[in-house]
């Protein structure tokens, strides 16, 4: 019995022995493979990451003098008050947009979710400004926010009222440049809640009209519960992409009036552009970058949850 | 508790028609199925009754209340969904009691109709739960639960056993038809399975290609089939048909001579026969008994030998080419390429016009 015992396990190990080295050869055959993925990855990406972390923590031109100041950039940022004004503005920016373009862009799918032709014409209406270029958009909207001959102003002289020069109002530069950023990125929203519409049974519809549910309480208890990861899918991406405002507050207001609408791609664009101090601006791209990463690590636990019900 | 009448109703889809003239009625606490193939309209009928589909022409009743203009909730019909439909972001409670609250139903009163429905359906410790987190066969009785609370005059189930597994759709069967029993309501059960349709039924509507073939309780269908396709839609094996020409026979009856010769005394009344060009012989492999070469009306060679255990089904190639199903006892020792006799039951036997209608057997007294 010992000896069968002790050749089967023989056999065993004698099996085994190049199965693992094979398997072994065949991990590294297989590295081969993504090999130039991980290669791009690492170079494009990896690679920069930390060099734009690096270079933040020096002082830096694009003349390449370079010198190592340790986190003083992050010091100085702490206390610039033209920066602490724009991330507020960025903020505030998200908060103007963000909960319009997800309920107006939900509204516009629950209308136009239907099969008729002028619903599939309206889809392109509203999609077709996404596909326009940030320096078209911001000269249409400056013709319409014109304080003179423009949209609004002829407007408001219809109704007998003095025009507002609304690009150069502190108050109400953020918002126009909001309107205009909303009109413009309407169609992503809008195209993700349709997908998110034609996802829903429509046994379950037909399971409310026979349970007396009237439109609202069917929008309410059946069709928004079945698109909330999609409703915050769309929060998530909006907010990332609308932290990174630059072009209609560059195009339309320069920042002004007295940095009322800088936004903070637009103050590191001008520190590291126009004053050359880049490891400053590269510090204030660190700060967005852990912003946006925040709100993208909220996205992933929110797609992670693929079984919320 | 009212009955359910349908009278002429139609039904476009643009320019394809998909019901076509249906007139129906329904007893009140009847057990009707529609049965028929995919695509028959049997589904659309039944969501038309539903109020999900619009009635295009025609009028349905249930009781004195025509209902065909009333929105889907007002109808006093409940619908047992073949994918369920399920709220997946409710609990079993919710779900439940959803249509309920719609209706503005006290709490107290939602609260008794759930408990007493789960607790018929043995669903009481799956209240809390959602849908996604129990299975489907407890899918299933939830989405009868949510009929039942709501007390309707009828009950829609559209396919409802499509989706369980061979066990459990047998039970869930039987509990439907025990359901029956429990409620005071008729049911309209849609079905494409004979089995289902035959066991659960008080009557059948055999549908076909958009018009309604035959009603009739299960042994009407199966024993008095009113056209070809009823005879070959229910029953397995299929009837076996086979063109015959007919002669005089004994007391009235007619004698059919099939094409290999064998000659059937049929006990179908000549006088009740139209004037058809052609007639086919329809019967059934019951009636076609396996016996020793020369004993039966026809003899021919056994190509394939079918044993189910309590009996043995023959495909026998007859002289002319045609292969007829008979039936042989379950200890069967007949085996492939054996010459066999058929000896035909000639008052099982069915006539079929031109027209596809079925002719039948003088019924006697104790007979279907």
């Amino acid at each position: 019995m010992s000896t069968a015992a002790g050749q089967l396990s023989d056999l065993g190990r004698t099996r085994v022995q190049p199965a693992r080295a094979g398997a072994q050869q065949s991990r590294w055959s297989h590295m081969l493979y993504v090999a130039p993925f991980l290669f791009l990855y690492a170079a494009l990406l990896v690679y920069p990451l930390f060099a734009g972390f690096w270079l933040s923590l020096h002082k830096a031109d694009l003349f390449g003098g370079r010198r190592f100041v340790g986190f003083e950039n992050f010091e100085r940022l702490s206390n610039d008050q033209v920066f602490l004004g724009a991330v507020g503005n960025t903020f505030y920016f998200i908060v103007l947009t963000v909960p319009a373009l997800a309920i107006i862009g939900l509204g516009l799918a629950l209308a136009l979710n239907r099969q008729t032709r002028t619903a599939a014409v309206l889809r392109g209406v509203f999609f077709s400004s996404s596909v326009l270029s940030v320096t078209i958009v911001t000269l249409l909207w400056k013709v319409v926010f014109a304080p003179e001959g423009g949209f609004l102003a002829n407007l408001l002289e219809a109704f007998g009222r003095p025009p507002i020069a609304f690009l150069s109002s502190a108050e109400l530069a953020l918002p126009a440049i909001a309107i205009t950023t909303i009109w413009w990125c309407i169609g992503l929203p809008m195209m993700l809640f349709l997908a998110a519409l034609q996802q829903v049974p429509r046994e379950l519809y037909e399971a409310a009209a026979l349970d007396n549910a009237g439109r609202w309480k069917t929008l309410w208890h059946v069709t928004l519960p079945s698109i909330r990861r999609t409703f915050a899918l769309v929060l998530i991406i909006e907010v990332v992409l609308q932290f990174q405002l630059f072009g209609q507050a560059y195009l339309m207001t320069q920042g002004g009036p007295n940095n009322a609408s800088r936004p903070m791609v637009l103050f590191l664009f001008e520190v590291g552009f126009t004053r050359w101090d880049v490891g400053y601006a590269v510090a204030a791209g660190q700060i967005l970058f852990g912003f946006i990463a925040i709100a993208a690590f909220a996205q992933y636990l929110v797609a992670r949850r693929k079984e919320a019900f | 508790m009212p009955g359910i009448e349908l009278k002429n109703v139609t039904k476009t889809f643009g320019a394809a028609t998909v019901i076509d003239n249906v007139s129906l009625s329904i007893r009140p606490h009847e057990f009707m199925v529609f049965l028929g193939p995919s695509g028959c309209g049997k589904s659309t009928l039944l969501r038309m009754i539903a109020g999900l589909e619009s009635v295009d022409a025609g009028e349905i009743w249930i009781g004195d209340r025509r209902v065909d203009q009333l929105a889907p909730g007002e109808r006093r019909v409940a619908m047992v969904f073949q994918h369920y439909a399920l709220y997946p972001h409710m609990s079993v409670r919710e779900n439940m009691s959803f249509g309920l609250r719609n209706v503005r139903l006290p709490d107290a009163e939602i609260e008794k109709r759930v408990d007493a429905a789960a607790k018929m359906l043995e669903i009481t410790h799956l209240l809390d739960r959602k849908p996604g987190q129990i299975s489907g066969g407890q899918r299933q009785r939830v989405a009868i639960g949510r009929a039942i609370v709501k007390e309707p005059h009828l009950f829609l189930f559209d396919e409802p056993l499509s989706n369980l597994d061979a066990a459990l759709r047998v039970r869930t069967r039987l509990e439907i038809a025990q359901l029956h029993q429990r409620v005071d309501a008729a049911m309209i059960f849609v079905t494409h399975d004979q089995i289902e349709a035959m066991t659960l039924a008080h009557r059948i509507v055999v549908m076909n290609n958009r018009k309604i073939e035959q009603i009739g309780t299960p042994m009407e269908i199966y024993s008095r089939p009113a056209t070809t396709f009823v005879a070959s839609f229910v029953g397995t094996p299929a009837m076996n048909f086979s063109p015959v020409e007919l002669s005089d026979g004994p007391n009235g009856f007619v004698s059919a001579r099939l094409p290999d010769g064998a000659i059937v005394a049929t006990r179908i009344d000549k006088a009740s026969l139209p004037a058809s060009q052609s007639f086919k012989l329809g019967i059934r492999a019951e009636s076609l008994d396996i016996c020793p070469a020369g004993q039966g009306e026809t003899v021919g060679v056994a190509q394939f030998v079918e044993r189910l255990g309590d009996r043995t089904l023959v495909y026998v190639k007859l002289a002319d080419g045609a292969t007829i199903v008979a039936e042989d006892a379950g200890n069967s020792r007949v085996a492939i390429n054996d010459q066999v006799g058929v000896k035909f039951d000639g008052s099982e036997a069915h006539l079929f016009d031109d027209q596809d209608r079925g002719h039948h057997a003088v019924l006697d007294g104790s007979a279907t």
